[in-house]
């Protein structure tokens, strides 16, 4: 028995919601408009309708060197979460397939070194990159993205890993598969998804974390977040060129983001809510 | 059927993992522990002893530390708060049929995705300005004066920035919780004649009991280390009016140059945080054994 909303009280749900969401979503939409207006544009008051200028999305290029710390974020979202994938696949992979009695224990205590404040240990972190010469690099902050979502990577991975059936194993060794076309043909294949949901949350996560990246780099390393943070200072008047840099950091993101429900859901639950 | 040969695979798979995550938490950690008992300012390096109890001793008995202790634990509830009542509010209405939900859907989730200093610099700016946000700009409508929100209520200003971010969080998980509610327990309750109010009080509420729980921990683990927010819109301040335990050790250690005290900050935090995450660990593990 199919239960029938009336018609009538469908579209006063589907007022209420979307009054409510684009209450949420106007800081934004607001950021998207006011980054096609002109800078005495912005600060005029509100307005919806932007005159339509590319001027600020140039400017921030020419004059703020947007390329690079787009670059940096690149570069160090990618290449911290590759790194992750290529520890951590093994480690799920052998607790998901051999658990032994220490398997669940091993796991509890790498989400255990998430909880440690990353402000508790800036001190130490700050002086050995200072001393290694790590400070404003990109190597530097790859490792230490690497570092901090490990254990992230490692659970998603883990529960991904766990579904697959491990009677599908068992099958192929009968018929005499080596242990190398076992991955290679059969593990593989039904691996992938979940990696590539991993990879698409941490790209995610790496991308938007904002305490290492700024307080490790100051100019040549700076990813989005840390070039964002540096408009803090002046006051009004740049406003449609913040607009503008802030739709160029969060666009791809968020698009990704729009993609990943289901796997953010899962990712960051630890697999508690799917 | 794990012979000796795949056992000792499977170990040497894990090491990599297991040994980095072990150098990671052990080397910073010991290291800020040590500092935490030494006289270490970056001004004066070669000038270092060992201190005793005396930097824990200069982060208790200053003003600033209970603050920012209150600080950080009204941050932490104000943004449950918020995002709990609100997220369950919005898992309920994007359950309900409608058109277009799909893009709702994706609207209501979006600011998860806003890096955190784009997040605060907008509100900042775009929203909050006592002279040119668009909140000033509404007030100034209606006759009203604008609320010059970061000097009047700078914590406040920031709990409606960070609760912003993770409302999507909270509604995201709360809505897949409720999709998961047996669509025929919904129907047998309500041909039993039990109404709108009974059947979220003893059906819908206790099915989200477990997903509520995981975003509260979750939240919490993030929260407690809130900090771009309050670096590009306060500052920390006025004073230390919205200074948090983070805030006030990155204060100590790159604007005081106090390594030791710093570091002394840095324990407490540990401590702090240990204690929210022996509830969390509780949570997650007894998930572990379903």
């Amino acid at each position: 028995m199919a239960r029938t909303a009336s018609t009538g009280q469908k579209i006063a749900w589907t007022v209420v919601a979307w009054v409510i969401a684009l209450v949420i979503f106007f800081p934004i939409l607001y950021t998207i408009i006011t980054s096609f207006k002109t800078e005495p544009e912005a600060i005029a008051g509100i307005s919806l309708i932007p005159s339509g200028t590319f001027q600020n999305y140039i400017d921030v290029e020419t004059q703020r060197d947007y390329f690079r710390p787009f670059m940096n974020s690149v570069i160090i979202s990618l290449g911290s979460t590759v790194l992750a994938l290529i520890v951590a696949i093994p480690a799920a992979w052998s607790m998901a397939f051999s658990p032994t009695r220490r398997t669940k224990d091993i796991l509890m205590w790498m989400l255990s070194t998430k909880m440690m404040p990353a402000v508790a240990v800036l001190v130490p972190i700050y002086l050995l990159f200072r001393d290694w010469g790590l400070l404003d690099s990109r190597i530097g902050l790859t490792v230490m993205l690497t570092l901090i979502n490990l254990p992230i990577v490692v659970w998603m991975l883990y529960t991904y890993f766990r579904e697959i059936p491990g009677e599908i194993l068992e099958a192929s060794r009968m018929d005499g598969a080596s242990l190398w076309n076992e991955i290679i043909y059969v593990l593989t294949p039904m691996a992938v998804p979940g990696i590539a949901s991993t990879l698409l949350l941490n790209i995610i996560l790496a991308w938007n974390e904002a305490f290492w990246t700024i307080r490790l780099t100051t100019t040549n390393a700076a990813p989005l977040t840390a070039f964002i943070a540096s408009f803090s200072s002046p006051q009004g008047l740049f406003w449609a060129k913040l607009s503008a840099a802030s739709t160029m950091a969060i666009a791809p993101i968020l698009i990704m983001g729009w993609f990943s429900q289901r796997q953010l859901v899962r990712g960051l639950t630890f697999g508690a809510v799917k | 059927m794990a012979t000796r040969q795949t056992r000792t695979l499977a170990r040497i798979m894990m090491m990599p993992s297991v040994l980095l995550l072990l150098v990671w938490m052990i080397v910073p950690l010991a290291m800020t522990l040590w500092f935490s008992f030494q006289n270490y300012n970056l001004l004066n390096p070669a000038n270092v002893s060992w201190a005793g109890l005396f930097n824990y001793q200069f982060f208790y008995t200053d003003p600033a530390f209970f603050q920012s202790i209150w600080n950080t634990l009204l941050i932490v509830g104000g943004v449950l708060f918020i995002t709990i009542v609100g997220g369950i509010a919005l898992a309920l209405l994007l359950d309900q049929p409608m058109f277009g939900q799909g893009i709702v859907r994706i609207l209501v989730i979006s600011p998860f995705f806003v890096m955190p200093p784009v997040a605060a610099l907008i509100w900042k700016n775009m929203i909050m300005h006592p002279g040119y946000g668009v909140l000033a700009d509404l007030f100034k409508v209606f006759g009203a004066t604008p609320i010059d929100w970061f000097a009047q209520f700078p914590l406040l200003s920031i709990i409606i920035i960070v609760a912003w971010q993770w409302l999507p969080f909270a509604t995201l998980i709360l809505l897949t919780s409720l999709q998961s509610l047996d669509g025929e327990q919904k129907e047998a309750a309500e041909m039993d004649g039990a109404g709108l109010v009974a059947r979220f009080w003893h059906l819908t509420l206790p099915h989200m009991a477990r997903a509520i729980t995981v975003v509260i921990l979750i939240q919490t683990i993030f929260l407690l280390s809130v900090y771009a927010e309050i670096l590009v819109t306060t500052n920390g301040g006025p004073g230390y009016a919205s200074t948090n335990l983070p805030f006030l050790i990155y204060r100590t250690a790159l604007l005081g140059y106090d390594v030791g005290g710093a570091s002394a900050g840095g324990v407490i935090a540990i401590v702090l945080a240990n204690i929210v995450a022996l509830f969390v660990m509780r949570a997650v593990g007894k998930n572990l054994d379903r």
